[in-house]
């Protein structure tokens, strides 16, 4: 039975999987055949699942159990008991879990290899890349959650002409933290600093929006947590992570495109302009 | 390997970007969430992570939690989806069982 543990036999299953994926994806797309399609999609997941499980050396079985366990506890009866009317609140959470986790697996790839020494520099911006959309993920997921189960009000919150320098300053401190460490540094407070900027970013963009741009947000910060998988998959140099994750960032873009032409919108008017309702009002 | 994990990467773009052509509006939120599930496979990067061994016990308990928001994504992601659309599924079936339905209600009553 060592042949199961063989690389090349799991990058079989991996090409399966993934193919699995697209040909559920393709299934979404049409009203009859999207029940299946997701269902197909779901298989290629378990088989991903499955076929990394297989990987030589995997050890820390324990720990591995309890994570999934816990999900499955916690997502399961989440999914299950959502009224049908909360459902994009509940799509938000979910990405923004699967954001959550790229920047928890950045971070210990970071604690892991002292800051990325002896790790080729590809490694590095990577892994940098995928914990800062991953925090502005997590959080402006949260924040979108928050807004639509009225947590906190739907209304845009504005900061006013503040607003655009604030987010390009928490940006550039983001991307200067993750130069720096790129550059050699390994203290752990420059990591902290890149989430914890990406993580207010995440804040200022998502407040500001109204409610009823927040499907096109989601959609948005949906593709995002694809793209910062892939990343991870190309720090981790996994084929299933990046073609999965490049999937979902390419179409989850397109989608955001369509989803925005549907409600008369645009992308950057959504994103950009916080009051962007009024703005369009008084411009129309 | 970076080469070749880029080629992967670019390919995967244009192939998501042909998949998504002509989506009808209403099937714009569950391909959503659909695509949401798929990119629970950050899931696999916690497996590899922690199974493929790190030290110190905060790594560990990051690398748990991760896992379990990975698992949160995908089984949570794939579930809504189904629900959304069994909401539409039905339709034809459902518009001759409802009538159906309603007629065997009135015989009964």
């Amino acid at each position: 039975m060592n042949w199961v543990h063989d690389v090349e036999f799991i990058q079989c299953l991996y090409i399966i999987a993934f193919a699995l994926f697209i040909y559920g994806l393709m299934g979404l797309t049409g009203p009859r055949t999207a029940v299946r399609g997701n269902k197909i999609a779901a298989v290629g997941m378990a088989l991903a699942v499955i076929a990394t499980l297989l990987l030589p050396g995997m050890g820390n079985w324990w720990l591995i159990v309890l994570g999934v366990v816990i999900g499955t506890v916690v997502g399961v009866p989440a999914a299950r008991n959502v009224k049908m009317t909360a459902m994009p609140q509940m799509v938000a959470l979910f990405n923004g879990v699967g954001g959550g986790a790229v920047a928890l697996i950045a971070w210990v790839e970071f604690r892991h290899s002292n800051g990325f020494d002896g790790e080729p520099a590809y490694v590095a911006i990577a892994s940098l890349f995928a914990a800062i959309i991953g925090s502005v993920s997590f959080w402006g997921s949260n924040v979108a959650f928050a807004k639509l189960q009225e947590l906190i009000s739907g209304r845009p919150v504005s900061i006013g002409k503040l607003q655009q320098p604030l987010n390009l300053l928490l940006l550039l401190v983001a991307v200067g933290c993750s130069v720096a460490i790129v550059a050699g540094s390994s203290s752990e407070i420059l990591i902290i600093l890149v989430l914890v900027a990406a993580a207010v970013l995440g804040f200022t963009v998502v407040l500001p929006i109204g409610g009823a741009d927040m499907p096109v947000v989601i959609s948005l910060l949906n593709a995002f947590t694809g793209l910062s998988a892939a990343a991870t998959g190309i720090a981790l140099n996994n084929t299933a992570l990046i073609v999965a994750g490049m999937i979902v960032g390419a179409s989850g873009s397109i989608l955001t495109n369509l989803m925005a032409k549907a409600m008369n919108r645009s992308i950057p008017a959504i994103v950009a302009g916080g009051f962007g309702g009024t703005v369009t009002a008084s411009a129309g | 390997m970076l080469v070749q994990n880029l080629a992967v990467l670019v390919l995967a773009g244009f192939v998501g970007f042909a998949v998504i052509s002509k989506v009808p509006n209403t099937l714009h939120t569950p391909l959503m969430s659909g695509t949401n599930a798929i990119h629970g496979i950050v899931l696999l990067g916690g497996l590899i992570v922690l199974g493929l061994g790190v030290e110190g016990t905060l790594n560990k308990i990051l690398l748990v939690i991760a896992i379990a928001f990975g698992t949160i994504n995908v089984v949570g992601g794939f579930l809504v989806t189904d629900r959304m659309l069994g909401m539409f599924k039905p339709k034809p079936k459902a518009a001759s069982s409802q009538a159906t339905d309603g007629s065997d209600g009135e015989v009964k009553r």
